[in-house]
């Protein structure tokens, strides 16, 4: 599904190189974890991917399902399939959840040159998908993300997922900030949507996410590069004793 | 003294340009003749002119206009869908046959030149005389030069609730017209009325409105200045409210060359509210220029401005905002918002807010700002697909949503809404 070889990346002005030679192939149908200290680039690698300005690629290159990511804009990211949940959902006043998520979800169809889905259809749709989350109707009136309390832009992020149906999702720490409550809504809307064609790169410091969405293989990010991958047990053994074991081991 | 006698110059070109109806009554005559008697004491404006630092008065100052080309119509009239009583102007000149009779109940029209010419009329209180008390503190000879002049217009009386607004409806047809419009406004205690204007009137337009509102009356006033991009226009609003009166105001502007509108809003009974709010968006050869004074004559008004401009290729945007609080307006509350959205580095806003208040228990804020698309927002509507030109549009609606949301009717909202995204969509 996704295949990322030996990326580079640096800030734009030049000034800080970021990632430093990534590698990290992740199958259709599987659930990759990628955990790592504040800082080790997880964000970035996730804004690359989703095709953020302000990021240089110098070399490597990463492709989602054969195709040449890197050269499309953000929004042909989009219709292509890749979606990313951010780690700091962002908030835009004056524009309404509802119209929102409808203009998101037309303008994919139409660039995948499907028919726009119909007021009606949606309205059914987006209902029934936030009921499941627990989005209540005056959240989605309310202009996106303004005003919303952390564990509700979260909520409205995996939302957005629903709605669009991406193959490949990235979620940014969408655990932080969560209570357990609100985590295992997060984590029950992101195993709906498992699947044979769908895979899921999930970013986070804990390990408890891991306990409800539970991960095929963990990576360990450290400057830039993926230092170590295993199973599950990864997860444990960072939640247990920390990165320094790890950072030891590799060096 | 070479200086003064130049503004006399000019205003007296002016004048000359626009000789004063005939036939009228004394009182009306007498108002015109001290309207004459102002101007070409106060003179035209010049460009250093602490008024004019932003907006240049050529335009409007020559005594014929520029020609402006007319817009072939591409599109419904704005408020078009909705049921109304229209009155409609050719290039600055009544028109009964493309106008619906002048009956409707709660309310009372007459032209003005009938007005004018008749011996004994309420609004011999307000022709002339909330223009002359608004020469104060700054002078706006273009209003006097409407006083002295401007022959046609309406004079609208609402005595009731009104079942349907009244829609002012400004065809350009000439591409040379110079057009001088007054209308006389009053709302009746207890009256209710919603006003409309849509167009651009003419290739250079003078238009000024005197409004005064009873206690417990109500104008909703809503514009939209034409899309004809050479025209020139400036208007002014002299509003005066009564206790426990609501006046509110929303304009919307697109293209032009030269906008000014200049309103003064004078809360003189307790409990009044004022909204003034605007929304224009400018591409390349466009000076929009708003100025308003608002001002709380007595205790517990409310007084609200919001503005906000959309600029591009060039475009200037210009806001000179004022709130004046006098010594007996105890428990004030006002409020000011300008912002410009720049969609280019070539485009400008100027923005001069003010406040001058004179009583100590007084709730006032102001803000303005000036700065370009948001790019985080930008990112996050195109990660979910939506194409970077449609995310722009998106953002630039959003922005301008907060003057919309100032017009009561969400229906007359709604249809200036479409007419921006299709501006927005022309435009690329
Ligand atoms: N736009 C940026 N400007 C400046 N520094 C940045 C920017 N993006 C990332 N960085 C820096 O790059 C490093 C990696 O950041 P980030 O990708 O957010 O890490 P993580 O998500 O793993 O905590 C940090 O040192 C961060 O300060
Ligand atoms: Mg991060």
């Amino acid at each position: 599904m996704l295949e990322i070889t030996n990326l580079h990346v640096e800030l734009e002005d030049g000034s800080k190189p970021i990632l430093k030679g990534l590698d990290l192939s992740v199958p259709a149908g599987s659930v990759h974890a990628i955990m790592g200290p504040n800082g080790s680039g997880k964000s970035t690698l996730a804004y690359v991917l989703a095709g953020r300005e302000g990021y240089r690629v110098t070399e490597g290159s990463v492709s989602l399902m054969g195709q040449d990511l890197l050269e499309l804009e953000p929004e042909a990211r989009a219709a292509a399939g890749l979606f990313l949940a951010f780690q700091y959902p962002v908030e835009i006043p004056g524009v309404s959840n509802m119209v929102f998520l409808r203009t998101a979800l037309n303008a994919q169809r139409k660039a995948r040159g499907e028919p726009e889905i119909g007021a009606p259809e949606f309205l059914r749709l987006v209902r029934e998908k936030a009921k499941a989350l627990n989005i209540d109707g005056d959240m989605l009136k309310r202009a996106v993300n303004v005003g919303f309390s952390g564990g509700e832009k979260k909520r409205n992020e995996i939302l957005q997922m629903a709605m669009l149906e991406p193959r490949m999702c990235i979620l940014d720490e969408t655990d932080s900030g969560l209570d357990v409550d609100a985590m295992r809504l997060v984590a029950q809307g992101v195993n709906a949507l498992r699947a044979p064609d769908r895979a899921f790169l999930v970013i986070t410091h804990y390990q408890r996410l891991l306990d409800h969405i539970r991960p095929d293989v963990v990576h360990i990010m450290v400057d830039g590069r993926i230092v170590k991958s295993g199973g599950p047990e990864l997860a444990l053994q960072v939640e247990q004793s920390g990165y320094a074991d790890i950072l030891r081991e590799v060096a | 003294m070479a200086e003064a006698a130049r503004r006399q110059e000019g205003a007296a070109a002016l004048l000359a340009a626009h000789p004063a109806p005939a036939g009228e009554a004394g009182w009306a005559r007498e108002a015109r003749e001290a309207a004459r008697a102002r101007l070409l004491a106060m003179g035209v404006p010049a460009p250093r002119d602490e008024y004019w630092r932003f907006t240049d008065p050529a335009g409007l100052i020559r005594p014929s206009p520029q020609d402006a080309a007319l817009l072939t119509p591409d599109e419904k009239p704005v408020f078009g869908d909705f049921d109304r009583l229209q009155l409609v102007f050719v290039d600055g000149v009544f028109s009964p046959e493309l106008s619906d009779p002048p009956e409707m109940t709660g309310l009372v029209i007459q032209r003005l030149d009938e007005v004018l010419a008749t011996d004994i009329h309420w609004a011999r209180d307000l022709f002339g005389q909330l223009e002359s008390r608004g020469q104060e503190p700054v002078a706006r000879p273009f209003a006097a030069l409407n006083t002295a002049c401007a022959a046609t217009g309406v004079v609208i009386r609402a005595t009731g609730p009104t079942p349907k607004p009244v829609s002012l409806r400004y065809l350009h047809r000439s591409t040379s017209s110079d057009a001088l419009i007054r209308h006389l406004v009053r709302v009746d205690p207890g009256a209710s009325l919603t006003l409309m204007e849509s167009g651009p009137a003419a290739a250079r337009l003078n238009l000024c409105m005197e409004v005064e509102i009873g206690a417990g009356g109500r104008l909703d006033h809503v514009r939209a200045q034409g899309r004809d991009h050479e025209r020139q226009a400036i208007t002014h609003a002299f509003v005066r409210l009564g206790q426990g009166s609501v006046y509110k105001s929303f304009t919307l502007t697109m293209n032009g060359r030269l906008t000014r509108n200049e309103q003064l809003v004078e809360l003189t009974g307790p409990g009044a509210s004022a909204h003034v709010a605007g929304a224009c968006v400018g591409d390349g050869d466009f000076h929009h220029d708003d100025t308003v004074l608002v001002i709380h004559d007595a205790p517990g008004c409310e007084s609200r401005q919001v503005f906000k401009k959309v600029l591009r290729n060039g475009a200037t945007g210009v806001f000179q905002g004022k709130i004046l609080v006098r010594p007996d307006a105890q428990n004030t509350d006002g409020y000011q918002l300008s912002q410009g959205l720049m969609l280019d580095e070539d485009s400008q806003f100027l923005a001069k807010p003010e406040l001058e208040i004179h009583a100590d228990d007084v709730k006032c804020s102001h803000g303005s700002t000036v700065g370009g698309v948001d790019e985080t927002a930008l990112f996050y509507l195109t990660s979910r697909g939506i194409a970077r030109n449609e995310a722009e549009n998106l953002l630039i609606l959003a922005f301008l949503d907060e003057p919309l949301a100032e017009i009561a009717d969400e229906r007359y909202a709604e249809d200036l809404r479409t007419r921006l995204q299709r501006w927005l969509a022309r435009r690329r």
